[in-house]
């Protein structure tokens, strides 16, 4: 088994919404260590002049590896993820994610390629709100270790 | 102290802090994220794969790292954009007779440093380095951060 490479450039119907959860963002909070009162505090993160409490940097991660699995796991993909190694991750933020959003996400093989019996995937996962708003666009590469 | 953007010079160190992760952390944040990849719970399997044993999800120093950030400009939402390289695995030890819950684990040494700046946008490019030992552990870790002009 190796990448697919004929996969390059294709887009996976995105997963139903995922809703955004106070106790879902405080115990992501919990989990990195992230204290600030926005992300545990509901006063406090509406005196910020947000609508609820606010996500942490990385928590479109928990959204957007939901969604790659439909490409990850797509037996067409040739990706064996027993052999996956992240090898990079970008966020970049739109507007934050907040308690209370109902976010849909998409994945895009933005690169396949293929090396020996592994290779490295590039996916992009676009997140928008339930108004069709951009949110997040998160860029994650997993490089596939090949057999030795 | 509100961070203001003329205050700010590239290279300039912000701050700086020690990471503790031990095998409970890598629980909580399996559980937290949904990332139930045995190779950050299992010994056995993570040796099986080929790993000294178990290893830190890239994206818990990840997300841990950027608190750093969050620290010394006050504001989540101010960081725009974040994004990293997994250089080296962080393994997590499980010393003989230590309650894993409460063990010392890997640790991790975090500094921000003023990369970039851009006055026309008013953002600071936030550069991380963050090592075990002697080995960079994320690299490219970067966060671009909104500053107040003024």
């Amino acid at each position: 088994m190796s990448v697919n490479a004929a996969l390059q450039g294709t887009s996976y119907p995105p997963a139903p919404a995922y809703a955004v959860g106070r106790e879902k963002i405080r115990e992501f909070a919990l989990a990195v260590k992230a204290t600030h009162p926005v992300h545990l505090d509901v006063e406090a993160a509406r005196a910020a002049g947000h609508a609820d409490l606010v996500a942490p940097p990385t928590f479109a991660v928990v959204i957007a590896q939901k969604a790659e699995a439909a490409y990850i796991q797509d037996p067409a993909s040739g990706i064996d993820f027993s052999r996956v190694v992240h090898a990079d991750e970008r966020f970049t933020h739109y507007r934050p994610i907040v308690a209370g959003d109902e976010i849909t996400a998409t994945v895009t093989v933005d690169r396949a390629r293929a090396a020996g019996t592994g290779g490295m995937v590039t996916t992009r996962t676009e997140l928008v709100d339930a108004a069709g708003q951009p949110v997040t666009t998160v860029l994650s590469t997993l490089l596939v270790r090949g057999e030795e | 102290m509100a961070v203001i953007f003329t205050d700010l010079s590239v290279g300039q160190e912000l701050a700086s802090t020690t990471l503790r992760l031990n095998r409970a952390d890598l629980v909580r944040y399996a559980g937290a994220s949904g990332d139930l990849n045995p190779i950050h719970w299992n010994d056995r399997f993570a040796t099986e794969v080929g790993l000294p044993g178990v290893i830190a999800h890239g994206m818990l120093t990840m997300g841990a790292a950027v608190q750093l950030v969050t620290e010394w400009i006050g504001d989540p939402t101010a960081i725009l954009d974040y994004q990293t390289r997994f250089a080296a695995m962080v393994p997590v030890p499980d010393p003989a007779g230590s309650n894993p819950a409460g063990a010392e684990g890997a640790e991790l040494t975090i500094v921000a440093a003023v990369g970039k700046l851009d006055a026309a946008a008013s953002t600071a490019r936030v550069d991380l380095t963050v090592t075990l030992g002697e080995e960079k552990v994320l690299t490219k870790a970067q966060a671009l951060v909104r500053v107040a002009a003024a």
